[in-house]
């Protein structure tokens, strides 16, 4: 459906439906991420009714939590069993501060385990960077620059400018190649900046 | 017939100033109208006939003329080959500075030929609308991603935090307050602790008492603290050196028009995300909000792809990029409002009021995302949120600007040592060990941490603890005072008198104190990503709660004092030590960044008491003031100049008498000023230049004879526009003549084809005369945002003054060594 509509419009009109699908795309992908939490049914553990009662006469100080809904949180219905004689309920429960509380723990379980698994990823492609790939991968002209980069480095962002694409890339697979060798040359470039030159960052 | 033509061309010429070569035409178009023509026709007169050269304005004419399909057009077979502007074309190179008239007329020749072209289809109805609602859905969409990525950093940096002092056995997921979140075992007294939640001695040698266990795990928070902060310098130092640092000097560097390439990308993103989690956790001396900022700008760059307003005008971006920074701001502190007021009081440039709406706006989202995360499960967007409201006397003002004075010391103490020791990083051998000083801080941090707990636990939770205001419900041993049950009548307290724990609580944060003033001077600037609002925020904190103690304790003993009777009778509330801390961690802050309103906002954000806003400004003020007159700039503008950044800083005044002349290049003794000729040059001449020179534009002229000025070409335009004839366009040999006006210039027949590169000329430079005071050239260049300014002198082009030129020569005159700037 939406192929046929670009196929028919012109030329500007073609890139902006892109566009606007790329926005549609995106506008869907943050709201499955964000729905979940929303929607996610309060599970028993994700609500409390937390309870704390100061030191009162003789009676040390206690924390009350209980599982009830908003309207019940407070210190009568909380706090079980009740620790003063009943003329004394209301002296104590005023000392008492009540407080209802959310959480997801969906959300945090989610977002715990996408967090490590980044991490375990980037370590992961670091690993192969650093180990793998040189064993697989003969010398070549990228690292060439490296050793002698001082002097021909007016040169080399000359050259660099207008993105050499002279070799057109077939496959896809040659050209998430040719991506990829042109990031490593930006590390490469960055890190001189940063961690070498200390031109920027210190 | 010529006048009004002319007429039109030379106040046109002031009028469309601000348009760019590329979009003439549509321009052109709409503008034009005979009425104005004959109005002007007279005055502009004499332009024209002052000069034996052929002036600039028939070109105009011929472009004109052409376009209402006049004859004139002997130049056919020319190819124009140009009407559509060449990819790469208008961009700008690594380290380059834009220029903001350039494309802020870019983009309202964009915008008239949509909006012109609106009325035409409904297709280009729609698209002009939905081009015009673009900036709210960018702004829509920065907020959503900067608000899940804060929560993301949040809630993994809390678990990691705590994955440091032992694991949940319910789910290895929760940090240790949801670990004992539904646990009935939790006791007043110790309140954190809990069955399910073991700390590492207790799961590896089964029990937690004794010396050993002890030891067990000092070791384990060391070691878990070395690995965090290994991986993130491992991290940053192998996907994106970029990420390291707070950012917010290089952001604030981006925002006044230079381009970093890669500084706002996609691993930046990822990696400063990821490590931020990392150091955060490792319990180094470093906060998480300055990164925010930079998260959030990556964001916003990053989504600026999807849109073509903001992907090719890099003017439009960073009026995106001011207003990201302030949902990074929104989401670090939980004040949305404080954040807008954060980009455009310390990081913006160029900040009109749309872009406060846009701000105010994505604030609000990235705000409203992070709430519905719930972060921190307090329904707050800050651990530290407090809520007190007990009043203040006047006379308390006395120690608040104490406060202040401290908070300004304390500040240049800090932004001098801790310049001191990345000079010191940047050029000597120290430099050459990133991750080895990384490691050594980490290990010294945590080493010396582990003892005090209150360095032990992570900052934000020190912070918190000492913001709060102690009451009967409290069970730590900074609230452990002498409780008089008798006469206590509910919520209101009177001043008690300290207990046994308040004393050990004061030298363990003394100590604590002394541990973070130094640390963080050695912290902030390593190769991790570290922000400094959250460390000078603990620093204060700290301070404020030892002053409020002290004056508590004072106020309890001796009330029979002139200075307390009447407002501090025996068995009065009138002294909260958690304001205190809350006056003194703003006081700290400003003196670090210089900020006052901001500041100010962010606080009773933070607090939510509307009452407590004269403290903190008058210790905001005077922390100001202090810091200021010790040494004038903040630690963002010091780190800049340290890095020699090309920012022109828009805050200070330039008061010395020099004149354009001074400035400008070349120099007496200098070789003459390279120069184009307008339509006599061959591409062979002009590629010499190039490659003798390394200017990044280069005038044109008449001729050099005569040295009047046409307009100004940029060198990668023009390299680009070169390239791409030679490869695309047939008969472009190195003896072809280039030419800049719109008609080939008369050439003998058997001459090659020649190249016409008007399109990439812009028609506007700005010029001052030779006399310009420099003041006005400095303001120019501030105001407007310019990248090169010509300088001429009865007419005749006699130099060139470009922004790194004006920042050279401001650090000449403040006697700083001008060879600093280093970037052009």
């Amino acid at each position: 459906m939406y192929s046929v509509v670009i196929a028919q419009a012109p030329g500007m009109l073609t890139q902006h439906s892109w566009e606007n699908m790329k926005i549609l795309w995106l506008v869907v992908v943050a709201w499955c991420v964000l729905a979940p939490p929303a929607q996610a049914s309060k599970s028993s553990e994700d609500i409390r009714c937390k309870c704390i009662c100061p030191p009162y006469r003789n009676i040390s100080g206690h924390i009350y939590k209980k599982n009830v809904s908003q309207k019940d949180c407070n210190c009568l219905h909380v706090v079980e069993p009740m620790p003063v004689p009943g003329n004394d309920v209301e002296a104590y429960c005023l000392l008492c501060e009540c407080k209802y509380e959310e959480r997801s723990t969906t959300t945090i379980k989610i977002i715990i385990i996408i967090y490590l698994s980044v991490v375990g990823a980037l370590l992961l492609y670091m690993a192969f960077l650093m180990l793998v790939d040189p064993l697989i991968r003969k010398p070549d002209a990228y690292t060439q620059p490296l050793h002698n980069e001082e002097e021909n480095e007016e040169a080399r962002s000359l050259a660099a400018a207008p993105a050499p694409t002279g070799a057109r890339a077939n496959t896809v697979l040659e050209r998430v190649e040719g991506a990829q060798q042109r990031w490593k040359r930006q590390v490469q470039e960055q890190r001189k900046t940063v961690f070498d030159r200390h031109k920027m960052l210190s | 017939m010529a006048s009004p033509w002319l007429g039109q061309q030379s106040l046109g010429s002031a009028a469309v100033a601000m348009n760019n070569k590329g979009f003439r035409r549509g321009s052109f178009q709409s503008s034009t109208s005979d009425e104005d023509m004959v109005e002007i026709a007279g005055g502009a007169l004499d332009f024209s006939i002052t000069d034996d050269d052929p002036p600039l304005d028939r070109e105009m004419l011929g472009g004109f003329s052409l376009y209402n399909g006049g004859g004139m057009n002997g130049t056919s077979q020319m190819m124009d080959f140009l009407e559509e502007p060449l990819p790469g074309v208008g961009t700008y190179e690594d380290f380059n500075t834009i220029d903001w008239v350039r494309e802020k007329s870019r983009d309202r020749d964009r915008h008239r030929e949509i909006a012109s072209k609106s009325k035409e289809s409904t297709w280009a109805l729609i698209h002009s609308v939905s081009d015009a609602f673009s900036g709210w859905l960018l702004m829509l969409l920065i907020g959503l991603l900067a608000g899940s990525l804060a929560g993301l950093i949040d809630i993994s940096a809390h678990w990691m935090t705590d994955l440091k002092e032992g694991l949940c056995l319910s789910g290895f997921w929760f940090n240790h307050e949801h670990c004992c979140w539904n646990s009935n075992e939790t006791t007043f007294e110790d309140r954190d602790k809990c069955p399910e939640w073991e700390s590492w001695s207790q799961l590896i040698i089964g029990h937690g008492e004794g010396a050993f266990a002890y030891i067990l795990n000092y070791f384990m928070y060391v070691l878990w603290a070395l690995v965090f902060s290994l991986l993130a310098v491992l991290l940053v130092r192998g996907f994106a050196p970029y990420a390291c640092g707070s950012g917010i000097p290089e952001i604030k560097t981006i925002l006044s028009g230079f381009i970093i390439r890669g500084y706002l990308g996609k691993w930046t993103l990822i990696i400063k995300t990821v490590t931020l989690v990392l150091a955060v956790s490792s319990g180094l001396s470093l906060g998480k909000e300055g990164p925010l900022v930079h998260v959030a700008c990556c964001c916003g760059n990053i989504l600026c792809h999807l849109f073509t307003k903001y992907r090719k005008n890099e003017a439009k971006r960073r009026e995106v990029l001011s207003a990201a920074a302030a949902a990074g701001v929104s989401v670090a502190f939980g004040a949305p409002i404080g954040g807008v007021l954060f980009s455009l009081e310390e990081v913006s440039y160029y900040f009109p009021l749309k872009t406060l709406w846009r701000s105010f706006f994505a604030a609000l989202v990235a705000a409203f995302t992070l709430r519905s995360i719930n972060p921190f499960g307090n329904s707050r967007l800050v651990l530290f949120y407090v809520e007190f409201h007990t009043p203040w006397h006047l006379l308390e003002l006395v120690p608040f600007i104490l406060l202040g004075i401290f908070g300004g010391l304390w500040g240049s103490f800090f932004i001098r040592s801790n310049i001191a020791w990345c000079r010191r990083r940047k050029t000597t051998k120290l430099g050459k060990y990133p991750v080895l000083e990384v490691l050594v801080v980490t290990a010294i941090t945590a080493v010396l941490a582990f003892p005090n707990e209150y360095t032990r636990m992570s900052t934000s939770e020190l912070i918190s603890e000492l913001f709060n205001d102690c009451g009967l419900l409290d069970f730590s041993k900074l609230c452990e005072y002498v409780n008089d049950f008798n006469s206590t009548t509910g919520d209101d307290l009177p001043d008690r008198a300290a207990g046994p724990g308040v004393y050990t609580a004061m030298w363990q944060l003394a100590l604590a104190l002394i541990l973070k003033v130094f640390i963080t001077i050695f912290t902030f600037g390593m190769k991790v990503p570290s922000g400094l609002f959250i460390p000078s925020m603990a620093v204060g904190a700290i301070v404020g709660r030892l002053l409020g103690v002290g004056m508590e304790q004072l106020a309890y003993y001796h009330h029979d004092w002139t200075i307390f009777s009447g407002w501090c009778s025996q068995g009065a509330d009138c002294i909260t030590p958690g304001l205190y801390a809350m006056v003194g961690a703003a006081a700290c802050l400003g003196g670090v960044t210089r900020m006052t309103v901001s500041l100010v906002v962010i606080m009773f954000e933070l607090t939510g008491g509307l009452e407590y806003i004269v403290p903190l400004m008058a210790a905001a003020m005077t922390s100001k003031w202090v810091a200021d007159a010790i040494g004038r700039e903040g630690i963002y503008d010091a780190h800049i100049r340290l890095n020699g950044y090309p920012f022109l800083e828009a805050k200070e005044e330039f008061s010395h008498k020099t004149l354009a002349m001074d400035v400008m290049k070349p120099r007496r003794n200098d070789p003459v000023l390279t120069v184009l000729t307008q339509d006599s040059m061959t591409v062979e001449d002009v590629e010499a230049i190039i490659n003798e020179t390394t200017y990044s534009g280069y005038p044109v002229v008449v001729s050099r004879e005569s040295q009047r000025l046409v307009g100004f070409v940029l060198r990668r335009d023009l390299i680009i526009s070169i390239e791409n004839a030679r490869k695309k366009q047939d008969g472009i040999v190195s003896t072809s003549v280039i030419y800049f006006t719109d008609h080939s210039p008369p050439l003998p027949p058997s001459s090659p084809s020649m190249l016409k590169l008007r399109s990439i000329l812009d028609l506007s430079p700005f010029t001052v005369t030779d006399q310009t005071p420099m003041e006005i050239v400095v303001d120019i260049f501030r105001k407007l945002g310019l990248r090169q300014c010509l300088v001429t002198h009865n007419g005749k082009l006699l130099g060139i003054i470009t922004k790194k030129d004006v920042l050279k020569h401001i650090a000449q005159m403040a006697n700083q060594d001008p060879d600093s700037i280093l970037f052009n």
